[in-house]
């Protein structure tokens, strides 16, 4: 009895730590495509992108793990301003095949770049001293990194929540997203709301990648190799919601632990038979609008 | 403008035909089927830097007027239906000598079919489930078999006090070939398995795994992944929830920990204890030679690994089949030569095929990881010398 508890509390921290591990990587994502509605196959480039600048910072420069972190996500935001206005611009509210063609042209062009830069190898994670280790709690040990982890993921969760659905930012942001051109005739500029708005989801990107690079490792095939993840998350959590794509992501993330845990025959495609009963349940995701 | 390019073309076709005609040259082709690009395009890269290397210190071997020409092709992974395609390409069309390359073992399954039909050596520098010799005549393997350094693991390991091991391999073939030979091997000597669990191939998170085995309380996991991303993710989670303070040990084949993902892996594979055929990290004359010629090539961060010392013997044998003909290749005897090709010098130790079954003969090392100054290394400690593939010989037996 007290090892079926003790294994479940284990369980349960390591599918809630794995749950905001698939959050951090998707949250860009949920802005992006979820928030806006661009379906943004390119998503994981900023996330790479974010990830190899954070460990460059660290490895050349000498920035501190948190300092490389930040300055990333704000360098990658801005570099996503400059496709926002020269590519992404052209295909809000278009054809969404158009947009799938773009952003997965976009894919296959950062791998090539992103290979030839630095190279075939997977990079080399780095975590600062203090996250190593591990702490004891209930006679089972939690290791400190993944800790941190599920702290700067509900924190993100929070600050996002609070920006969309309590701020004026945020209601004006939901209001052009419905209506585009009501939002305009009341006086909201659409165009720069929607380009602030895809930089902060880039600039999220690349933290996820960043803060995820110990677990998910950054190498030229990232965007690609983990693409069914950010998309899954996105698509369980439904379209159009702050909350959804965190409760998806905990919940995925918590049943395929328990799966590997307790049945590991199964544990290679439980999280898809996971998501085709979640949508065959609710067709527009947990907490989707649609 | 357009006739300025005919007529340059002409004149370029000209030059090229009188420098053949001029140099007498004999050009061998050679094509290689590697993965270039994609999400596993590191491993082809070791591969093909082992090629190039050799072919750059081997240049003046060969016989006057004989040139090697190297035709690259990517399968982009492991995609059995573009490498058949690129195969038969290279065939056909560019009437290629030998081939040789291949990471993976589906795509070398798949190859041996057709170089067999096609009457063209393959020479497999990489892909290791044991099968793959048996398919065809024309297919021999210099890389190594997933039976050498698991079979051999598990007779070290119970002989050295591991009583209960808990096996955890990826779910594909040459996982499956290196669970049963180290269970065979393990067995027959009188351990005991506590548990064996198969990992999907493309798995982001290990833990749930790990947790599971931890609690089984075993002496020690056994553990096969593809080298690369996977090994050094199952490494990382193996120290994050601090197994061996548990006292359960690391043990697996060297596709765990090998050479070139060793600084990713930080500290957690000291004390890991691996059987493998080749150690960048090996103090022998002919490893230091070549990894002095690697560091010198490729940069002072660039460090070798199995699959480099695979491309590089790939083309020993294919270079030792030209030189004994003088250039002017029989498919019959070029074949007849690399089933019969040793090479005492390999960076590994001394390598030969056994002409019965087209498999590798070399030395299994079991080594341990330990830092070496600043540096993790593999360090070798006891050597099981010119092993064949258990697998062949217990079933010729049956």
């Amino acid at each position: 009895m007290e090892t079926l508890l003790s294994s479940i509390v284990s369980v349960m921290f390591h599918g809630i730590a794995y749950g905001i591990v698939l959050y951090l990587i998707s949250v860009g994502l949920s802005i992006t495509m979820g928030l806006m509605g661009f379906v943004n196959l390119a998503h994981g480039v900023f996330a790479m992108i974010g990830g190899y600048l954070a460990l460059s910072f660290m490895e050349q420069i000498g920035l501190n793990f948190y300092l490389a972190l930040v300055a990333s996500s704000v360098l990658v935001g801005l570099l996503s301003i400059i496709l926002e206005r020269l590519l992404y611009r052209d295909l809000y509210g278009g054809d969404e095949l158009e947009q799938v063609l773009l952003t997965i042209g976009l894919v296959f062009m950062a791998m090539a770049t992103a290979r030839f830069v630095w190279g075939p190898l997977p990079q080399r994670a780095v975590v600062p001293l203090e996250l190593m280790g591990q702490w004891s709690i209930f006679s089972r040990d939690f290791p400190v990194y993944r800790v941190f982890l599920i702290g700067a993921g509900v924190t993100l969760f929070l600050i996002l929540w609070y920006v969309v659905d309590r701020t004026g930012y945020g209601a004006k942001l939901r209001a052009a997203v419905d209506n585009q051109s009501t939002a305009q005739a009341i006086g909201i500029n659409t165009n720069r709301l929607f380009t602030v708005t895809f930089a902060i989801g880039s600039g999220m990107a690349a933290l996820g990648g960043g803060l995820g690079s110990e677990l998910l490792a950054i190498n030229p095939a990232y965007a690609m190799e983990y693409l069914v993840y950010f998309l899954i998350v996105v698509a369980v959590g439904g379209m159009g919601s702050v909350k959804g794509p965190f409760l998806a992501a905990l919940l995925l993330g918590i049943a395929d632990t328990a799966c590997k845990y307790y049945i590991p025959e199964f544990g290679a495609f439980f999280i898809f038979v996971a998501m085709t009963l979640l949508l065959l349940w609710r067709p527009a995701g947990l907490l989707g609008r649609g | 403008m357009r006739r300025c390019i005919r007529f340059a073309g002409v004149l370029t076709a000209g030059v090229l035909g009188l420098a053949a005609v001029s140099t007498g040259a004999e050009t061998i082709k050679v094509g290689v089927i590697n993965t270039y690009s994609g999400s596993q395009a590191s491993l082809g890269d070791q591969i093909d830097k082992g090629i190039r290397l050799y072919m750059k210190l081997h240049e003046a071997d060969l016989p006057d007027g004989v040139e090697v020409e190297v035709l690259r092709r990517d399968d982009t992974g492991p995609n059995p239906e573009v490498a058949i395609r690129l195969a038969q390409e290279l065939i056909v069309r560019e009437k290629v000598d030998f081939l040789t390359g291949v990471v993976w073992t589906p795509v070398a399954s798949s190859l041996a079919k057709i170089t067999g039909q096609a009457k063209v050596p393959l020479v497999i520098s990489n892909a290791s489930a044991a099968m793959l010799t048996t398919i065809s005549p024309w297919t021999v393997r210099v890389a190594h078999s997933m039976w050498h350094s698991g079979y051999l693991l598990g007779e070290w390991a119970s002989e050295n006090g591991i009583g209960k091991v808990y096996t955890a391999v990826s779910d594909y073939t040459p996982g499956h070939d290196s669970e049963q030979a180290f269970i065979t091997a393990f067995k027959a000597k009188g351990g005991e398995i506590a548990g064996s669990v198969r990992m999907p191939l493309q798995n982001p998170d290990f833990i749930p795994f790990l947790q599971r085995i931890k609690d089984a309380k075993p002496d020690a996991v056994f553990a096969f992944l593809p080298a690369g991303r996977q090994a050094t993710a199952f490494m990382k989670a193996f120290g994050e929830l601090g197994l061996r303070d548990e006292g359960i040990r690391l043990i697996g084949t060297g596709d765990i920990v090998t050479d070139e993902e060793l600084p990713n892996m930080g500290t957690v594979p000291v004390g890991v204890i691996t059987a493998f055929h080749y150690s960048a990290a090996s103090p022998t004359e002919n490893n230091r030679k070549f990894v002095q010629a690697w560091k010198q090539e490729y940069g002072a961060d660039s460090v070798p690994n199995y699959m480099s010392v695979g491309g590089w013997d790939s083309m020993d044998a294919i270079y030792k089949a030209i030189i004994a003909q003088k250039g002017k290749l029989k498919p019959e005897e070029s074949l007849r030569l690399i089933r019969n090709w040793s090479n005492p010098d390999s960076p590994r130790g001394p390598a030969s095929i056994d002409p019965e079954t087209g498999d590798v003969v070399h030395n299994v090392y079991i080594r341990e990881t330990k830092m070496d100054g600043d540096k993790l290394a593999n360090v070798e400690f006891k050597t099981y010398p010119q092993v064949k593939d258990p697998w062949k010989a217990m079933a010729k037996n049956k």
